[in-house]
């Protein structure tokens, strides 16, 4: 197969992982193994609400278990800085049910 | 490995993938592994507006262990080639 499955293509860029718990964690893709654990630098967590903007919270250095890991998306950094999050309102994702 | 074989063959389509939190990602398979694990490209969430945590992804990897349903091309599939691979993976050809 040409095209890698692996996340080595993500290392050192801007992350956006959605955790099975509904939770969105922004941070820099320090490294991974076969089970999808990750070690993200400068993380900050992503709270989605109704009644007010994105609120972003400082993490630091995580590690998050892969079994915890729904979604690893590649942040378009242009992109992400033109959205405004402060006026960005929605309901909190759903926890993954098995 | 039937169902690896099989999403190797899709490679390039255009899928939806729906995961275990109900949110519904579009966009162009990249690649799979041995876990079913995804990658999209070129993705976008189907409802956007309810969901806007993705808004700057433009290409992700999809945890294998989180997905739902894969929703495929309708020419995506040949059926009586998978019939006959699955019964030959059946037989434990």
């Amino acid at each position: 197969m040409a095209a890698t499955t692996g996340l080595e293509s993500l290392v050192d860029q801007m992350i956006s992982v959605i955790t099975n718990d509904g939770r969105n964690i922004v941070g820099v893709l320090k490294g991974f193994d076969q089970a999808t654990n990750i070690i993200l630098d400068e993380s900050h967590e992503r709270v989605f609400s109704t009644k007010e903007g994105v609120q972003q919270l400082v993490l630091g250095l995580y590690i998050i278990r892969g079994d915890n890991i729904g979604v690893i998306g590649e942040l378009d950094e242009e992109l992400d800085a033109s959205l405004d999050f402060s006026k960005l309102r929605a309901h909190p994702l759903k926890p993954v049910v098995h | 490995m039937l169902f690896f074989s099989y999403f190797k063959d899709l490679v390039g389509q255009e899928v939806t993938v729906e995961l275990k939190n109900d949110l519904a990602i579009r966009g162009t398979l990249h690649s799979v592994d041995q876990y079913l694990n995804i990658k999209l490209e070129n993705t976008r969430v189907v409802d956007q507006d309810k969901y806007p945590h993705m808004l700057s992804v433009r290409n992700c990897f999809i945890r294998g262990s989180v997905v739902r349903y894969v929703q495929l091309p309708p020419d995506g599939v040949d059926v009586d080639l998978l019939h006959d691979a699955a019964r030959r993976e059946a037989r434990g050809g």
